[in-house]
């Protein structure tokens, strides 16, 4: 039981009131939490106007565009939702390898790698250039998924193996996936000395809501593509495991208690590099999504940091994955108006500035603060 | 002879990492884990910039770049020690804040080129002239590479050899003991994690105000702050060993920039020269490296018994069981 005195003391005068603080023993409120966090949110965006100001810009400005061109109106609430499907899926990825504390950050290669698994069906080929959609889609998510749980996997092993630490070796595997994908669009799969790609063909696209604008008209020109669903469904079938399987039951206690798991007859070795394969796996989903219902080519600049506000949304879901579908949504808007405000930096700084107050928020959840009036003695 | 060259920028290249992973080092050593290193550096980086191009004074660059990361330390100081939160997901947090921060209040300075003061660059007569190494260590370095060599043994010695030092090591080893002895346990870790901030923010100054000048937003560091979180691991805590590290690492830095450059290398033809494409393999190599020496590090420690400080990661608690 710890309990901080934090008032100033004068010898004369003292404060009347002093702040006293103690680990909670019972279970904090349902309310509590969602409160908490929302409370984060806002002293992050008062703390992030402070910094906007300092750097010359115009915070009301910045936010009220944020808000307006990214929940403003259905097009743009479409297009937030294409931002919010790949950070769905990497916040996921980052989800379930963090409930068993293996900090993998390597989202960011792993999502690269996996767009580069979904281009070499189509480029190789590996599929013939007239296969049906339904083919392309499925080929290119297993590809995907195979060559991001390859990325994984690598760092899954060291651990495993070797015991390298595995945030440094996820990190810089990130580096190796990006130049990888440039030697492959610079000198391979060059279009014309364009650092791309060619165009997929149509039937490499992943459907999207404008395709059914034909029969109902509301639909046209929405962007919103089929890796919603990947999405969603990976959400739901990743809460089931975590939840209700006996596998997400060994995740969650390697992670809470390694000591006890391994009592159990826990594997850690080996679940340490499946759940980096299933990580990787899913931001390897989240890098075809992105190629096959949005940039429909291998180029350079396909991610802006998906793979690292994966982190941080994982972090705002409180590793919930049902959770991490709002809290994509969020940060896709953050990231689709993000990008027209100067300076250019403030979807990053918004972003950090959140995380930190979260992560200072929860001191608030584990322990009961309260304000007492100073009785005098 | 080229190879010279290179290792001379090599040297000057490693000295960014040098006070980086020194600094890493002090953290750890008190028993916190700074993950935000790149952050700071580049907060370090945008500041000294900033500052030199609005004062035309690099100096002064030099001493905000290590004041403001040392500010910025203390978040993750404040996060971690006083509330008590996980010490990886803390130090993600700081870097990405760290980041947007040096973005957002680093706007414009890309454009200032040619007009910033720099650090002097000097020969140190005498030292010059001998063979090879002069060439490499001594001639027409930075004075930051300089004041390298010299804080190499002194960090060394400072951990090792001193009471200071002791209390240090004590904090990260065993906080309870080291507190029941007098020493200010939270004290004395708020204060190494800004001792491990303005080293970062030296390590940045030192990109932008020398090596390489200039503010080129993420790309200035182009995570350097997390090779250098990584060599911590493989120098075992220990200056000396993160020194070696840290020039092997620039000397490969520089190999990768400089190799494309002759037409001949050993009177054989140059494979990178012909073909450009193989750059991004090469541009590879930092990073590979950085895993192999992670293996290598954790393997020889496990020969050894040489463990990272016993409570690193762990918040200290008064009055509660445990380190």
């Amino acid at each position: 039981m710890a309990e901080i005195n934090n008032t100033k003391s004068a010898s004369s005068w003292k404060f009347p009131f002093r702040i006293k603080i103690e680990n909670r023993v019972d279970n904090p409120p349902k309310w509590l939490s969602p409160t908490l966090s929302v409370g984060a949110i806002i002293i992050a965006l008062l703390i992030g106007a402070i910094v906007i100001w300092m750097g010359g810009g115009n915070p009301w400005a910045a936010y009220s565009h944020i808000a307006k061109y990214s929940l403003g109106s259905v097009g743009v609430l479409s297009d937030t939702l294409v931002k919010a499907i790949p950070l769905m899926l990497v916040g996921l990825a980052c989800s379930i390898a963090f409930r068993m504390k293996l900090w993998n950050i390597g989202a960011e290669g792993q999502f690269f790698l996996g767009a580069f698994g979904a281009s070499l069906v189509v480029l190789l080929p590996i599929l013939p250039e007239d296969a049906p959609k339904w083919l392309f889609i499925i080929t290119m998510a297993f590809f995907g998924m195979l060559f991001g749980a390859l990325w994984g996997f690598i760092p899954g092993l060291l651990k495993a193996r070797y015991n390298v630490n595995e945030i440094i070796s996820t990190l810089m595997m990130n580096y190796i996936a990006i130049e990888w994908n440039n030697y492959f669009i610079y000198a391979v799969w060059s279009e014309r000395g364009f650092q791309m790609s060619r165009m997929f063909q149509r039937n490499a696209w992943l459907p999207r809501l404008s395709d059914l604008s034909t029969r109902w008209p509301f639909f046209s020109g929405l962007t919103t593509h089929f890796g919603l669903v990947f999405a969603v469904l990976a959400a739901i079938i990743l809460w089931l495991i975590l939840s209700k399987s006996k596998w997400g039951y060994e995740i969650r206690l390697i992670g809470d208690n390694p000591k006890a798991a391994e009592y159990a007859g826990i594997s850690i070795k080996k679940n340490i590099v499946l759940v980096m394969m299933v990580s990787g796996a899913l931001a390897g989903l989240a890098g075809m999504s992105e190629i096959g219902g949005v940039v429909h080519r291998l180029q350079g600049a396909i991610s802006p940091g998906y793979g690292y506000t994966g982190i941080i949304i994982a972090w705002l879901a409180k590793l919930n994955p049902l959770a991490v579908i709002l809290a994509s949504i969020l940060f896709g808007a953050l990231i689709l108006a993000g990008r027209e405000v100067q300076p250019a930096g403030i979807p990053t700084l918004i972003q950090g500035m959140i995380m930190v107050t979260l992560i200072a928020s929860d001191f608030f959840y584990r322990n009961r603060v309260t304000i007492i009036r100073r009785v005098e003695d | 002879m080229d190879l010279l060259i290179i290792l001379a920028s090599g040297v000057a290249t490693g000295t960014v990492l040098l006070y980086a992973t020194v600094g890493e080092a002090f953290a750890e050593r008190s028993g916190i884990l700074n993950l935000g290193v790149e952050g700071m550096m580049l907060i370090g980086a945008m500041a000294a910039y900033k500052t030199a191009a609005a004062t035309g004074n690099a100096w002064l660059g030099l001493l905000v770049a290590m004041l403001a990361a040392g500010l910025i330390s203390q978040v993750h100081a404040f996060i971690t020690i006083t509330l008590q939160a996980d010490q990886v997901i803390s130090g993600l947090a700081l870097n990405f804040l760290a980041t947007g921060i040096s973005l957002v209040l680093g706007e414009g300075l890309t454009s200032l080129r040619d007009v910033v003061p720099q650090l002097p660059k000097f020969t140190i007569p005498g030292l010059a002239q001998i063979p090879w190494l002069g060439r490499v260590f001594f001639d027409n370095q930075s004075i930051l590479v300089y004041a390298g060599f010299l804080f190499i043994p002194l960090a060394w010695y400072y951990i090792n050899r001193t009471r200071p030092g002791l209390h240090l090591r004590a904090v990260g080893e065993y906080p309870a003991a080291a507190d029941t002895l007098g020493i200010h346990v939270y004290f004395l870790r708020y204060f190494y994690v800004f001792v491990g901030g303005t080293l970062a923010g030296l390590a940045g100054a030192t990109i932008s105000l020398s090596i390489s000048p200039g503010w080129f937003g993420a790309l200035t560091t182009a995570g350097q702050g997390w090779i250098a979180v990584g060599l911590v691991i493989f120098a075992q805590w220990n200056p000396i060993r993160a020194a070696f590290g840290a020039y092997t690492f620039g000397a490969l830095r520089r190999l990768v920039l400089d190799i494309q450059a002759p037409v001949l290398i050993f009177g054989l033809a140059n494979p990178f020269y012909s073909n450009l494409n193989y750059a991004f393999f090469l541009k590879m190599l930092p990073y590979i490296f950085t895993v192999v020496f992670l293996v290598i590090g954790s393997r020889e420690a496990n020969r050894k018994r040489i463990g990272s400080p016993a409570a690193l990661g762990l918040p200290y608690i008064r009055g509660q069981r445990g380190l």
